[in-house]
């Protein structure tokens, strides 16, 4: 069975099934959970254009404030981008024209298991168990070079140097439950 | 004798709709309507944040998507006394009317439509002829020969294969079909068109909300932001797509749908005296263009009208205990203190008590309960909602516009006002205040704009949007006009979290059973005395419950105990 979650799920995403089915004869390749790869091996997060201001510390605080204008990162008004897989931030919806963090609405992991249940929505990831893993986090150690604003350098590499020590954290536990799992399978 | 037709599960709808009607004499002589689907949001959202309710209603239903959001948004702001600012009650209008624009077109060509056009006939139609029709109605520049024939091929093609589709499920040849076969495939080619075309209007939500269906709201204004100055903001780029779109839903609309429905009309105007059923009309109204609380402002006024009296339009207050109650007398529920009373949403109660036959059944029992929906009544009244009472309250309100609009249509059909009270009135009026609502939202559009241009973005009130900024306790009520009439939320919020919820949706208004003393709502009583030609084919009871547009998705809904849908598709 192929598993195409979302609240709903995008509809391109469902034609490309389709289309996979038909025009290769088979079915997809398709993760633990049951769905397509082609779709689901990315976190929101990951393929976010927002994400170079996650990365910078640079936060929406405020509904509509300053940051919210500038496009910057919307993990603090309770973006679920980090946990949630789906295509949203390279597909888009609706022909490519949006997708709800584009349109300044935090994600609210629709296509994970029993999202209504993850909530209350605008509460901010950190105090959630199951909080992702910034698996690609590894990368980003030079990103503070990429902050140019002045005035928000010094908030940046704080936010930044707290931020790289949970990651590293973080990704230590994970690789210690990935492997537990492995040696398990 | 009497023959107790059934017809299960009502097609070309969303969700499950039942109806069971007796016919005698080849006239129906009694109709009962039920949802066979439970819904139970009320449940789901104990407990919950406020905050999020909107994202739980709006997934009531995937058609008229965003009703619920506004609804939830606006009951959650009553309670917390928070206006919005203006820029984001312009977004939600637009986002409103691209909603209706889009749900209407939809429901004209794709669920309504073959009621009245016959698909099969339309093979015999010359391809010339059908061009000179529909150049003499539109000057909408698809209308060649070779556009018609290539659509007729197309249709051919499905036909000789065995395989009609999308058209697979109707009574093609039915004698109650009236039209030529050049309209008829008038009629099919812009089914397909507007296949293609509402895509592109729910853009929109899109740009707005960030996708649709489900596209997202914000309890005190609107998630996006203004600033034509920054590329990752609404800026002029995303406001001259918004303007594209309104542009081309105003072609579609003044071009191919109103044409087409004046059209098809005239060659039913029988049906102009078939279907009135209640006399009762309800309309909350919306589209604030002073803000949600000022009803005086709306585009769609507010208001009740009793015994199609238009002379006199009654007030009508979400908050008053007397006004908006609802029964369970007939409907699959279990109220603590009798099922004979009617109970104002604030204090409703949601607990299910199903009392019908074990399925499969042949017949539901009547005379007990036979419904998953409630029974709403203002002060007592059965009520019909849905786009014909809006349009009946702003003429009795006297609105201008809406007069021209009605008068013109009707001067040209050759139809009086009260022809208006019957199954075609109810398919008319959606299509023209789908005009309406077309020039509307290029009015919003505008004052959008020009607020922007004066320098105001703001889009939302953040006066209250910390828990700690409310009361212990607060009510809240939230009006609004889906495209199928008046809906609204209700909701009591105790220590930050909702205590209780209630929507009263507008298909439950219309397709709900019996009220306690036997009164019937709008679908049942509309059903009364339609003539049948053939029982056994009840295209006549289609025609009549598709112009109310069911939508029995935001009325009932199933799940289990663990919030899983029962039905599942799968492909392996």
């Amino acid at each position: 069975m192929i598993k195409v979650p979302g609240c709903p799920p995008i509809g391109e995403v469902m034609a490309g099934v389709i289309v996979y089915v038909l025009a290769f004869g088979r079915l997809p390749q398709l993760d633990g959970l049951g769905r397509p790869k082609a779709f689901y091996a990315k976190r929101v997060h990951d393929s976010c254009y927002r994400r170079p201001f996650y990365d910078a510390g640079l936060f929406v605080e405020s509904w509509d404030d300053e940051s919210a204008k500038r496009g910057h990162c919307l993990y603090k008004m309770g973006c679920r981008g980090p946990v949630t897989y789906n295509a949203c931030g390279i597909t888009r919806w609706n022909d490519g024209v949006s997708y709800p963090i584009q349109s300044g609405h935090g994600c609210i992991g629709c296509s994970e298991e029993s999202f209504w249940d993850n909530g209350p929505f605008y509460r901010h990831l950190a105090s959630f168990p199951g909080f992702g893993i910034e698996t690609t986090a590894d990368k980003i150690g030079t990103v503070v070079g990429a902050v140019t604003v002045g005035g928000m350098a010094a908030h940046a590499i704080s936010t930044n140097i707290r931020k790289r020590k949970l990651i590293k954290d973080k990704i230590e536990e994970n690789n210690q439950k990935a492997d537990k799992e492995e040696g398990g399978k | 004798m009497a023959k107790r037709i059934v017809v299960d599960p009502i097609t070309r709808i969303e969700g499950h709709l039942r109806i069971e009607a007796e016919v005698k004499n080849g006239k129906i002589a009694d109709a009962y309507s039920s949802g066979t689907m439970v819904r139970g949001f009320e449940i789901i959202l104990k407990g919950r944040d406020p905050r999020d309710a909107w994202a739980f209603t709006e997934r009531a239903c995937g058609v008229c998507t965003t009703v619920h959001a506004l609804a939830s948004v606006r009951c959650v702001e009553n309670a917390l006394g928070v206006a919005v600012p203006p820029n984001a009650e312009l977004i939600r209008n637009l986002m409103f009317c691209a909603q209706y624009l889009q749900d209407h077109v939809v429901h004209f060509y794709h669920l309504h439509a073959l009621d009245w056009v016959d698909v099969v006939s339309s093979l015999k139609a010359n391809p010339t002829e059908t061009a000179r029709i529909a150049q003499s109605i539109s000057n909408w520049p698809k209308s060649s020969p070779k556009y018609f024939s290539d659509v007729q091929n197309r249709i051919k093609t499905f036909v000789e294969s065995g395989q009609l589709g999308i058209f697979a499920n109707a009574y093609w040849g039915h004698p109650a079909y009236k039209l030529p076969p050049e309209v008829n495939l008038i009629g099919v080619a812009h089914y397909l068109e507007a296949l293609d075309w509402q895509k592109e209007i729910v853009k929109v939500h899109t740009i707005f909300g960030g996708k649709n269906p489900h596209p997202n709201y914000l309890v005190g204004g609107a998630p996006c932001s203004l600033d034509q100055d920054d590329s990752s903001a609404i800026n002029a780029e995303r406001l001259a797509f918004v303007g594209t779109l309104i542009d081309q839903a105003l072609e579609f609309v003044e071009q191919v749908y109103i044409p087409d429905l004046m059209a098809i009309a005239s060659f039913y105007k029988d049906w102009f005296s078939i279907g009135g059923g209640l006399k009762n009309y309800l309309v909350y109204g919306d589209l604030p263009v002073s803000g949600y609380n000022d009803p005086s402002n709306f585009k769609f006024p507010r208001g009740a009208i009793l015994n199609r009296n238009l002379n006199e339009i009654h007030e009508v207050k979400g908050d008053d205990p007397d006004q908006v109650r609802e029964y369970v007398t007939h409907s699959w529920y279990k109220y603590q203190n009798g099922d004979d009373k009617a109970l104002h949403p604030w204090v409703g109660e949601t607990e299910f008590n199903y009392t019908g036959p074990k399925p499969p059944y042949e017949n539901l029992n009547v005379d007990g309960k036979y419904s998953w929906l409630k029974t709403p009544r203002w002060k007592d009244n059965p009520m019909e909602v849905g786009p014909l009472a809006r349009l009946l309250v702003a003429y009795g309100s006297g609105r201008d516009d809406v007069k021209e609009v009605i008068t013109e249509a009707l001067g040209k059909l050759n139809a009086p006002v009260t022809a208006l009270f019957s199954t075609l009135g109810r398919t008319a009026a959606r299509g023209l205040e789908t005009r309406l609502v077309a020039h509307w939202m290029k009015e919003f559009y505008g004052m959008l704009l020009s607020n922007i241009k004066n320098g105001d973005t703001r889009t939302f009130n953040k006066e209250k949007w910390e828990p700690k900024t409310w009361t212990t306790e607060a009510k809240g009520v939230g009006l609004s006009e889906a495209p199928r009439g008046a809906l609204a939320h209700w909701i009591v919020i105790k220590d930050e979290k909702i205590e209780n919820y209630q929507l009263v949706v507008p298909s439950t208004w219309n397709a709900s059973p019996r009220d306690l003393n036997g009164n019937q709502s709008a679908y049942e009583a509309s059903l009364m005395e339609t003539p049948m030609a053939n029982a056994d084919q009840p295209l006549e009871i289609l025609r009549t419950i598709h112009s109310f547009d069911p939508c029995i998705a935001c009325a009932v809904h199933l799940y289990d105990p663990k919030g899983k849908h029962i039905n599942q598709v799968s492909i392996s």
